[in-house]
């Protein structure tokens, strides 16, 4: 308790130091005369879609059964066939009995959709994932190579990660893209993915590297001894244990990844940042969509540091 | 079992070329107990190590039940699933289970089944006196428990010999005997043993033949009554004066 009463002062200047960002930012926003329209950024998050239903044959109106707001119609084609359509009961454009063609509009159906933040994020996720496993195998095999007997593994890995550490992700990107995309006829997704895993692989190598270089030499011999294969020991005694040790910097990494997954916008693959542009271009609403999207980023990464944290804390049973 | 004929290997550091190992012959016979003692820096682990291949050595040969370490064409792997090791620092696998640490090599190089292998493990356990520690982790261990855990993890494997590194030199006093016991029930059940240890007294009670190293060199060898009452050399002399 005496701990608490102590620290208090300081929890209270924390606060204090918080409003008066808060109260700084205000007040200068208010200068420049900013038209804040937050009302303008649900719907890119969600929105309700207003979808063209058509008759798919030439035939007639059977009946229409409204219930509500939705109206199902049942359409009854010249071979007797049956089909039936739900529509928003105030769009309805038939009535009973009429005669249609092929395509014409029956009305109208209301969809929730995801809007350009929530399809930006997604493209986000699945690229940052994807680009994450193949940047793990690659750091791992790396990694390995790194400490490996062999000259030759030992140079390339040298290689490969020194020319990747000393250049910047967005000249990666753009010679993945421009260069290698075109020599290679591949696609941006492709090109982004690849610049983004090989820029990762490259730092989770070197943290494998340091992760298999702290466990003891003693395990190596003590495993060896017992006649397991460098391979074996390797799989069953170095890495696990190094994995414990590194999943830190490595969650960081990945971290890093989907922050860094940011940069394809400029190849213009869809993500998260480039949806936030697109939005802004139709709204100028620059503030509140960075702001949105600078959250979104962070509510991500919050949830997998605290995964890691979790996993973390499983690991250090045998502590 | 084991023949050692004029094994030397040297390490090339920045500060030279040192000869730890400097031309040692000997051979030990199934189920001999030899111990080796020597003052530190005196080769003694060094050449224990070239026996299972932890260090490659530079000239001679090692012949273990008839297979040459020093042929290129030799499985080191299998050579090391017959000989046991037990280290100073005890070594064992840190994020498995005492159980664990007994069966994985049982299961990966002996092929064992899981069930066999832990049957086995348990009863390995109750031979050094811990059954009860089969599920803790290493770390929950004392130093003694430890190195007994080391011991019945060589032991799994059902080794042909069985090499000691040391085993109670990183143990707090109080703990060693529990050790030692565990070994001198080894010796007397017949395993084929190499001891390097500073333990005079049971180099005394255990040993079938003492060597004495210096310089990489086998200074002398001999019974242990002869070698710790009457010993020829001086420097052995010397060294049992600083021990004893």
């Amino acid at each position: 308790m005496k701990a608490r009463d102590k620290t208090w002062p300081w929890k209270l200047l924390l606060v204090a130091i918080l409003l008066g960002v808060a109260a700084g930012t205000w007040g200068a926003i208010k200068k420049i005369d900013y038209k804040w329209r937050w009302y303008r950024v649900p719907e890119y998050f969600f929105y309700l879609a207003d979808d063209v239903q058509k008759i798919p044959f030439d035939g007639k109106v059977g009946s229409i059964v409204k219930d509500g707001a939705t109206a199902r119609v049942t359409l009854i084609s010249e071979t007797s066939e049956e089909r039936v359509i739900k529509v928003e009961s105030e769009s309805l454009k038939v009535s009973e009995g009429e005669d249609l063609f092929e395509g014409d509009i029956v009305g109208f159906e209301k969809n929730l959709r995801l809007g350009p933040l929530m399809v930006g994020l997604w493209t986000t996720l699945w690229l940052s994932a994807i680009s994450s496993v193949f940047a793990l195998f690659l750091g791992l095999f790396t990694g390995i190579a790194r400490v490996s007997k062999n000259i030759t593994l030992r140079g390339l890995a040298m290689i490969y990660v020194e020319c990747i550490r000393g250049t910047p992700l967005l000249v990666q990107i753009f010679i993945a893209y421009f260069f290698l995309g075109t020599v290679f006829n591949l696609s941006r997704n492709v090109c982004g993915i690849g610049a983004l895993a090989l820029f990762a692989g490259a730092y989770v190598a070197e943290i494998v590297r340091a992760g298999v270089q702290s466990i003891p030499k003693g395990q190596m011999e003590a495993s060896r001894s017992l006649g397991m294969t460098a391979f074996q020991t390797m799989r069953d005694i170095i890495l696990p244990q190094a994995f414990k040790k590194i999943l830190p910097p490595l969650s960081g990494q990945f971290i890093s990844l989907i922050k860094d997954s940011s940069l394809v916008s400029v190849i213009a693959i869809t993500d998260l940042t480039k949806s936030g542009r697109e939005i802004i271009t139709s709204t100028f609403a620059t503030f509140e969509v960075w702001l949105v999207v600078a959250a979104m980023y962070l509510l991500v990464t919050s949830v997998l540091s605290q995964l890691v944290y979790y996993m973390e804390r499983r690991l250090a049973v045998s502590d | 079992m084991i023949k050692a004929e004029n094994v030397v290997k040297i390490f090339a550091g920045r500060s030279g070329v040192v000869r730890a190992v400097d031309g040692v012959s000997t051979e030990v016979a199934r189920g001999e107990v030899v111990v080796v003692i020597g003052p530190s820096g005196s080769g003694k682990s060094t050449f224990l190590r070239c026996i299972n291949g932890l260090e490659t050595f530079t000239e001679g040969h090692i012949i273990i039940d008839g297979v040459d370490l020093a042929d290129k064409k030799t499985n080191i792997n299998k050579v090391r699933a017959e000989v046991g090791m037990v280290f100073q620092q005890f070594n064992l696998f840190p994020h498995k289970t005492v159980l664990e640490n007994l069966t994985l090599a049982q299961c990966r190089v002996r092929k064992r089944s899981k069930k066999v292998a832990e049957e086995k493990a348990q009863a390995l356990l109750k031979k050094v006196g811990i059954p009860e520690k089969a599920t803790e982790y290493p770390s929950r261990l004392s130093g003694g428990q430890q190195q007994r855990v080391a011991i019945a993890r060589a032991l799994a494997m059902d080794p042909k010999v069985m090499l000691f590194d040391e085993p109670t030199s990183a143990l707090d006093p109080e703990m060693v005997g529990e050790v030692l016991d565990v070994m001198k029930q080894l010796a007397r059940e017949g395993m084929t043993m190499i001891v390097v240890t500073h333990e005079m007294g049971f180099a005394r009670e255990v040993a079938d033949r003492v060597i004495f190293m210096d310089e990489g060199k086998v200074v002398e060898v001999g019974t242990p009554e002869h070698f710790f009452t009457n010993p020829k050399e001086e420097r052995a002399k010397l060294f049992l004066k600083q021990v004893l």
